[in-house]
């Protein structure tokens, strides 16, 4: 009944990155494309984290870990870049 | 049984969470009005599901594995939404100074 509860929001949240990716699509700036990429990345982390316990491999716990800082990088990078022209 | 109940109740709350969101991404008419909706909700989802997760799976070292997760999630979220805001501003015209940023 749990497991079917995870896979459940699983396949709902599959459902739900379409539609940001429609924003990071449509975005008329690029700051629209950040805030929707952003969206993105925190999902698949929840996703990733649902799928390692639904399928009882828990080494994806650690690749949701990463993939979250990688994220967070990702946003910092794009954003410093939007706002001063160059990274550094 | 009162197990399953709770970690219905907190994925039900992730997925309603989750949603308004996404809503909140489409329907907004502004950078920062998207970011309003989106960072706090997702922040709240993100911690409903991986709470529900952790009492799925009790005291465990998977558990703590998931509080990390969900720790960072906490704290970088909102200081991504911080930096976000400041590079979108950086772009914007201000109209009531004549267009001068």
């Amino acid at each position: 009944m749990i497991q079917t509860a995870f896979t459940a929001m699983s396949i709902f949240l599959a459902v739900l990155f379409f539609f940001c990716l429609y924003r990071a699509y449509i975005g008329p700036n690029a700051a629209d494309r950040v805030v929707a990429i952003n969206v993105i990345s925190t999902k698949v982390t929840i996703l990733i984290a649902l799928i390692a316990v639904v399928t009882d491999q828990y080494a994806f716990i650690d690749v949701a870990l990463i993939y979250a800082m990688m994220g967070f990088i990702a946003t910092i990078c794009v954003s410093k870049y939007i706002e001063k022209g160059k990274l550094f | 049984m009162a197990k399953q109940i709770i970690i219905l109740l907190l994925l039900t709350g992730s997925c309603f969470f989750f949603l308004v969101g996404t809503v909140g991404l489409i329907r907004m008419p502004d950078a920062f009005c998207r970011m309003h909706a989106t960072t706090k909700s997702d922040t709240l989802g993100a911690g409903l599901a991986l709470l529900a997760l952790m009492i799925y799976r009790g005291l465990d070292v998977i558990s703590l594995k998931l509080f990390i997760i969900l720790v960072f999630i906490w704290i970088t979220t909102p200081t991504a939404a911080h930096i976000m805001a400041k590079s979108a501003h950086s772009q914007k015209k201000d109209p009531s100074r004549g267009g001068i940023k």
